[in-house]
């Protein structure tokens, strides 16, 4: 950090301006002028709140992703069947207990199970072969969507949010300033203000058990040089089956959210790969603040990018992925090996 | 690789004779003419349809995956985006030509239109070339085919020059001496003329220096750049002549269809052209027309196939995915490795004799 403001000066500048123009954005009522330019506030803190929880959505199925790859160097293009899969397994599960979070637990072990499954039966065949590994992946993205289309059939899902976290709260931003002097606050959905901090916690959780824990260490290690981590005698293909099956187990959680707060169809399981793909080519593969970092910029771009210009809005999100790679071909916080 | 030995084994005084000198009907493989002849002759053997809506697209198909082949199986990237390149194509002939929404159509001729639809299809592929290679191996699947569903949105968003949603149609291939080219026959030989073209000069361009050159790039990049050449240029200038082999096949695609819309290039027939690519086999120019045909026929009589076998039609995608599957599973190299596979085997009787077999083993086209 000081680091990085003793070497940038100018921009570590532009940064603390942007922050603090964000920050009295979003808590100070606006002025006439600008609700002109930019609409009305409730509008902008909508698009905010909407870009960071469908951010930490994002986060939560490309972590996985690039824990995978970041270790295993494993392409796994079936990332989004195990997200939509998981989905649909915690809308049945949840329809039948009545337990939505019950389903939480049930998606993450099945789907964890089906990561062990892939790990076992594909991966660990054809280790180092990139290609033929994407290829794999690809044919069974296909078999499993085809699947899950005859089983499920091509209508939307919703999973219902519990009663416990439907309705809106209220928080202590305001909005507008009605003629008689009265504040007026946001109003927003609570399940998505727990979804948020929910993942929050994950991504720390997850930064914790890798840099404090023993597994996290070998973890590390592995993402580093993976040859010298199994000669010192650690059984590394345990580890691999263990992060391939949190992995998947997250990005079937992540299905789970997913269709909580959208819903759930065929070609979910494509936009949520292209989704994570971007997010891990933007922050940097492997590298878990990355995909935090790139979650949250591309939440952002598409929530901003649909209501400033809504034809465009997914344009905007391969915009930005090509500016990274012209300039940052590793991504934002990945390291060049 | 064999191919390599081919030519530079060879004495130099043979460069020096002229181009045409190695072109004698007999220096011609034998399968080359049996399978010149049978392509020739197909139109007496098979029906209009068969002509038309199979082998013409499936030529077309393999033209596109041929160029997939060239970037993956030669320059060892595997690039997602030569469906989006060859719809480019097609888009820029529907814009600049003539096609049924005349308010975006120019209406140019069809020698103006055509070339501008090359260029502008080769820069778009040349540029998406240009940001994959700034990434190695498998970044390059992912960034191609981030940009393969970046252009598939784009198209369905943008109604002021891609007619957004419903795309163009009503776009026909020019009466030229006389002949209607939609016609099955005379769409056929069009088509077979520019496959075999494409084939024929991935063949050159991969024996020439410029495609050593590229194959030495995928084998050791670091060790090529250490000899001189600029690795990047290598790539780029792959990307260049492969989307240009796609640009091709997007008109003729656009003529086959008679429309072009998003849908052409989705991410579905994005990475249809892989799997016909890999299918086929990536070792060789041939294989993805081989691919394409397996491809076109699945996707033409697999629906009546599977109702025949009691299975509803709807499956049609989970047959071409195991189908895929079983192929990339026990056989990477396609379809051709799986023959080259059974010939090693039928040679290798040959060990106990002591005869020299395997006198050509995987060095032929």
């Amino acid at each position: 950090m000081k680091n990085f403001m003793a070497r940038n000066p100018y921009w570590s500048l532009i940064i603390v301006l942007a922050i603090c123009f964000l920050v009295w954005a979003i808590f100070a009522p606006w002025p006439p002028g600008f609700v002109d330019t930019f609409g009305r506030k409730k509008i902008f803190l909508n698009a905010l709140f909407n870009g960071i929880t469908l951010g930490a959505l994002y986060f939560l199925v490309a972590s996985g992703f690039t824990l995978i790859f970041g270790l295993m160097k494993n392409v796994n293009l079936a990332h989004g069947s195990l997200y939509l899969l998981g989905g649909y397994i915690g809308y049945d599960v949840a329809n039948t207990t009545g337990w939505w979070l019950l389903s939480f637990v049930v998606v993450f072990v099945v789907v964890g199970a089906m990561g062990v499954l892939l790990q076992v039966l594909v991966f660990q065949r054809m280790e180092g072969e990139d290609l033929r590994q994407t290829l794999v992946t690809i044919g069974i993205s296909i078999v499993v969507a085809d699947l899950m289309l005859w089983y499920w059939g091509g209508d939307f899902y919703q999973i219902l949010t519990p009663d416990w976290l439907s309705g809106p709260i209220k928080l202590p931003i305001v909005t507008a300033v009605k003629s008689s002097g009265e504040a007026v606050f946001l109003k927003y959905p609570y399940v998505r203000i727990v979804i948020l901090v929910a993942s929050i916690a994950v991504g720390l959780a997850m930064w914790l058990s890798l840099n404090k824990t023993r597994i996290g260490m070998l973890i590390r290690a592995g993402v580093d040089d993976r040859d010298m981590l199994s000669a010192t005698g650690v059984r590394i293909q345990r580890v691999f089956v263990l992060v391939f099956a949190f992995g998947a187990g997250l990005a079937g959680v992540a299905g789970v959210v997913g269709g909580t707060f959208q819903s759930l169809a065929p070609g979910e399981d494509t936009r949520f790969l292209l989704a994570s793909l971007v997010v891990v080519i933007v922050g940097g593969m492997g590298s878990i603040p990355g995909a935090a970092l790139g979650a949250l910029l591309i939440g952002l771009a598409e929530q901003f990018g649909s209501v400033y210009m809504p034809t465009y809005a997914v344009v905007l999100t391969f915009l930005i992925m090509v500016v990274v790679l012209a300039f940052r071909p590793q991504g934002l916080l990945g390291e060049r090996r | 690789m064999a191919v390599t030995e081919d030519v530079t084994s060879g004495p130099i005084n043979d460069r020096q004779q002229h181009w045409w000198s190695g072109l004698s009907l007999s220096s011609i493989p034998a399968p080359y003419w049996f399978v010149g002849v049978l392509m020739i002759l197909l139109p007496v053997l098979v029906g209009p349809f068969m002509l038309f809506q199979v082998f013409g697209w499936a030529l077309i198909l393999g033209m596109i995956a041929l160029s997939l082949m060239f970037l993956g199986g030669y320059g060892g990237m595997v690039s997602l985006v030569q469906m989006s390149v060859a719809a480019c194509a097609a888009y820029m002939l529907a814009i600049f030509g003539d096609s049924a929404i005349t308010q975006i159509s120019l209406g140019w001729p069809w020698w103006i239109a055509i070339p501008i639809a090359l260029i502008i299809a080769t820069g778009f592929g040349t540029l998406s070339g240009a940001l994959a290679v700034r990434t190695e191996g498998i970044y390059t699947i992912m960034i191609t085919l981030a940009i393969a569903s970046a252009f598939f949105y784009f198209t369905r968003q943008n109604y002021v020059l891609f007619n957004g949603f419903s795309g163009f149609n009503g776009v026909k291939p020019p009466q030229l001496f006389g002949v209607d080219w939609r016609q099955p026959i005379p769409f056929y030989y069009l088509t077979l003329f520019w496959a075999a073209v494409a084939y024929l000069s991935v063949l050159y361009v991969s024996r020439a220096p410029f495609g050593l050159a590229l194959q030495g790039v995928r084998d050791n990049a670091r060790r090529m750049e250490a000899l001189g050449y600029n690795v990047t240029a290598h790539r780029i200038a792959a990307f260049v002549f492969a989307s240009f082999i796609a640009a091709v096949a997007g008109i003729l695609l656009v003529w086959l269809n008679g429309q072009v819309s998003p849908g052409t290039a989705g991410i579905g027939p994005a990475i249809d052209v892989l799997i016909i690519a890999v299918i086929g086999g990536l070792s060789r120019p041939v294989g993805p027309f081989i691919g394409a045909v397996i491809y076109v026929l699945l996707r033409t009589f697999a629906l009546d196939f599977m109702v025949s076998i009691g299975l509803s039609g709807e499956r049609f995608q989970l047959l071409v995915g195991l189908v895929f599957l079983a192929i990339v599973f026990w056989s990477p190299d396609g379809i051709l490795g799986l023959w080259e596979r059974w010939r090693n085997r039928m040679n290798a009787t040959d060990k106990l004799t002591g005869e020299a077999h395997n006198k050509d083993g995987g060095s032929g086209p």
